[in-house]
């Protein structure tokens, strides 16, 4: 027999009448016998993944059907999904929708568990719920000139609001940012709806260097009038870029992606101080002027998981590793906010 | 089961087993176990069988209580069962939650000189018999009428009105926006009060009848309400609680502060507790301070204990003006939660990253009764003093859900948001739409939701066919009842 590291069923599986591999999980993964996992009421078969690549490195595209969000859904909103029943709720907002197909596309930005858990998912799958359309439309002014930065998952985000806003006649300026020319996406959707699409990199790899916020300041110097600007991405480019508009005195409407727990207007937890009045992201935004929310509260919000964020990230990595093609359990980003991304500030 | 007859003047108010305080209050498992079959029988015994049950009329669904009782009592527990659910969809639910004390319980007669029947723990009783014994009577339903009936949220109102209109032979949808049905049941009520498993149990007889579910569909931000009476011919709106009120003090934004419907929505709803095996992140704190004295205080307050926290009250008010129910206020400090009375919340003290630290609080003393009867506190000069805690559980009450009246400006609300009904007919301000429950009441029992619902359901059937529904009787209230022969 020899060493019990040679014959994994000579294991002790008990400790104190606990299953082991119930307290150390990656135990589960050698063959240790673990307790049943939750089996939750599964009332509805889930949402048929159509689509799904890896657009950019860490940016996942994922086509879902969801023929009731599809229909009725505005741009500016975000749906709930939870990639299994045992998920977490976590807002994406909408990058695309097609009412005829009843398909729906998100980007996500793989930081954390849940996340990971859509990122790990393959067209054919299945997602256990996703509930839509929530937040405000976004209200579309006519006749004037709009400019729109996206980053990160922000970029899907403006495609849209910038739709929309070419649709009611407005002349739209659509910028993109990325930390270099690879992780730039999106441009022939943002060009197809643009009158004119810029593009900056944070090292100058391609269009200008910098920020959205330079972008927008170097088209009102260069003597562009625009009545508006809308920035989406995470909360630290939304934070730069309406400090950078603020002596420009020109409004600049920001998705914000506090943490949310239910999303329907429940529970309170995407509350935000918007020019000292509390308001609550998921019913009256997720669109507000920037020049008026607090950054601060948001930003200490939005970090107040953090650690657990790190300790929930191993649980995604081991059900990748232990189940790689079929996903049971693990996995969600702790993260529960905004729009999948955790790089901010 | 025979029965002897035993000398009912003797027998004491049956004790509920429960599982003791120092065990309980390290898990998330039920806390009242239920009766034993023979101290069920023991309990019923009591009951005088009053030929004018005043329990009935103190009963919003009117269950027919003596008759049950008396099932309880000749050992036919399955058909006291049977006839629970002639008049409530959730038994198992009710006899867990009801203020029964307040309720049929007030109104017994033996409560006049003793201790009233424990209606409430025999209708849990009967209930749970019947499921864990497959005992249960599929409820007879009317031939299809063809008409079609759309429910919105799935919580006690909106199951009640399905339950009924199922019945009577509708073609019934219930819309619910969350990943699962059953409303407060399931995100509000904790575990320990109230095991999810009776509520899926619950809505699963519900599926059964053929009813159709359809989770993760928000009305009002998906199909509006015009857009359903299309497609339906009379509509129900139980959308029930919305946005959490808060203190309106400062430092409420920080890292830490929680409304009590987030904090038990990720204990119950998300059940954090089972982190990392579901994936919502529990909060950690050494101790949490709950905010306000309602029976979601109390469930607030227990759950951060079983989470591992000190858990302290904060109510401005003293113990008499409580509105929680005495049984949950003594299982609260029964399992060690402190309890602060006569202090208000000043401000919380946080952190240089905004996390909270703690709570200045204020002495209150009680002066001259207020609007609402209570006598008002006022505060004490200099009496401010500090509660180290790192975690705020605000349980001060709800807004309504905002998501449905916003989308349908023709729907009258009042300035607090809920939507105008008729007292009667539950009859919203537009035509074949109905409402019950939090939407129109505030916030209140799940009991008087299901009230209001059944109140709905026989209005909208009456409006849909013209006729009373098949085998309905008028409630006892304005004719007594006479005693069910058993």
């Amino acid at each position: 027999m020899g060493s019990p590291r040679d014959d994994l069923k000579a294991l002790p599986t008990r400790f104190r009448g606990h299953l082991l591999a119930d307290i150390v999980v990656a135990l589960d993964a050698l063959g240790l016998p673990s307790s049943p996992k939750p089996q939750p009421v599964a009332s509805t078969e889930g949402f048929l993944v159509v689509a799904k690549r890896e657009i950019v490195p860490n940016f996942h595209l994922l086509e879902l059907e969801v023929p009731q969000v599809a229909r009725f859904a505005k741009a500016g909103q975000f749906v709930i999904v939870m990639p299994k029943a045992t998920s977490e709720r976590t807002p994406y907002t909408l990058g695309d929708w097609n009412a005829e197909k009843g398909t729906i596309t998100i980007v996500v930005e793989e930081v954390g568990r849940s996340s990971r858990e859509l990122a790990l998912l393959r067209a054919g799958d299945r997602v256990a719920h996703v509930t839509g359309p929530l937040g405000s439309a976004y209200p579309i002014p006519t006749g004037t000139t709009v400019a729109l930065g996206g980053g990160c998952y922000g970029v899907a985000a403006i495609h849209p609001i910038a739709r929309a806003l070419k649709q009611a006649g407005n002349r739209v300026i659509g910028v993109i940012e990325g930390c270099s020319d690879f992780s730039i996406y999106f441009e022939k959707e943002l060009e197809a709806v643009c009158d004119e699409v810029r593009y900056v990199t944070k090292d100058g790899s391609r269009g200008m260097k910098g920020g959205v916020g330079e972008v927008f300041v170097d088209l009102v110097s260069s003597g562009v009038k625009v009545d508006r600007f809308v920035a989406i991405g995470c909360t630290f480019m939304m934070m730069l870029t309406s400090e950078a508009t603020r002596t420009l005195n020109i409004r600049t409407d920001v998705a914000l992606n506090p943490i949310m727990v239910d999303g329907t207007g429940m529970c309170g937890a995407c509350r935000l101080s918007i020019d000292g009045e509390t308001k609550f992201a998921c019913v009256d935004g997720p669109i507000f002027d920037g020049h008026k929310v607090d950054w601060q509260e948001l930003s200490y919000r939005r970090g107040a998981y953090a650690l657990d964020e790190i300790d929930a990230l191993p649980q995604g990595a081991r059900a990748a590793v232990a189940h790689p093609l079929h996903l049971e359990h693990g996995a969600a980003h702790a993260c529960a906010s905004g729009v999948g991304c955790g790089t901010d500030g | 089961m025979e029965t002897k007859p035993i000398p009912k003047k003797k027998l004491p108010r049956q004790k509920m087993p429960v599982q003791s305080a120092e065990r309980r209050r390290h898990n998330f498992e039920e806390v009242a176990l239920g009766y034993p079959d023979e101290a069920a029988i023991a309990e019923a015994s009591r009951c005088l069988f009053c030929k004018v049950p005043h329990c009935v009329e103190g009963c919003p669904v009117n269950i027919d209580i003596p008759g049950f009782v008396k099932f309880v009592l000749e050992g036919k527990f399955a058909e006291a069962a049977a006839r629970l659910k002639e008049q409530t969809a959730l038994p198992a639910v009710c006899g867990r939650v009801c203020p029964q004390e307040t309720q049929c319980e007030a109104r017994c007669a033996l409560g006049i000189k003793g201790e009233s029947v424990a209606i409430g723990r025999l209708e849990r009783f009967a209930a749970d018999y019947a499921r864990d014994h497959g005992a249960e009577l599929p409820p007879e339903i009317a031939p299809n009428t063809g008409k079609k009936v759309a429910v919105i949220g799935c919580g006690p109102a909106g199951i009640t009105v399905a339950g009924d209109m199922r019945r009577w032979g509708h073609e019934v949808t219930i819309f619910e926006a969350l990943h699962l049905p059953g409303g407060v049941l399931m995100y509000g009520i904790p575990e320990f009060r109230l095991p999810k498993e009776f509520v899926e149990h619950e809505v699963r007889s519900l599926l059964d009848m053929g009813v159709t579910l359809k989770l993760d569909y928000v009305i009002g931000m998906s199909e509006t309400i015009d857009q359903l009476l299309e497609k339906f011919d009379s509509v129900f709106i139980g959308t029930g609680a919305g946005l959490p009120q808060f203190l309106g003090i400062p430092g409420e934004n920080a890292v830490g502060v929680f409304s009590a419907n987030e904090f038990l929505t990720r204990f119950t709803l998300m059940k954090a507790y089972d982190f990392p095996n579901h994936a919502t992140v529990p909060i950690r704190a050494r101790r949490i301070i709950t905010v306000g004295g309602g029976n979601v205080a109390m469930d607030s307050a227990r759950v951060a204990l079983r989470i591992g926290a000190e858990s302290v009250i904060v109510y401005r008010r003293s113990r008499a003006e409580m509105p929680a129910r005495a049984e949950e206020i003594h299982h609260a400090e029964e399992e060690g939660v402190a309890m602060n009375l006569l202090t208000a919340p000043v401000r919380i003290v946080t952190d240089e990253a905004n996390r909270v630290t703690g709570m200045e609080c204020l002495k209150m003393e009680l002066g001259e009764p207020d609007a609402s009867g209570r006598r008002r506190p006022v505060p004490l000069k200099g009496s401010e003093f500090l509660i180290p805690a790192d975690a705020v559980v605000v349980s001060i009450g709800n807004s309504p859900n905002p998501l449905v009246s916003r989308t349908s400006p023709d729907l009258k609300t009042t300035k607090w948001g809920t939507l105008v009904a008729d007292e009667a007919t539950m009859a919203t301000s537009k035509r074949r739409v109905y409402a019950g429950g939090d939407i129109v009441s505030g916030a209140a029992t799940v009991i008087s939701a299901m009230g209001q619902a059944k109140k709905a359901a026989l209005a909208m059937h009456r409006d849909l066919m013209g006729v009373d529904p098949p085998g309905w009787v008028a409630p006892p209230v304005a004719k007594p009842k006479p005693t069910p022969k058993g």
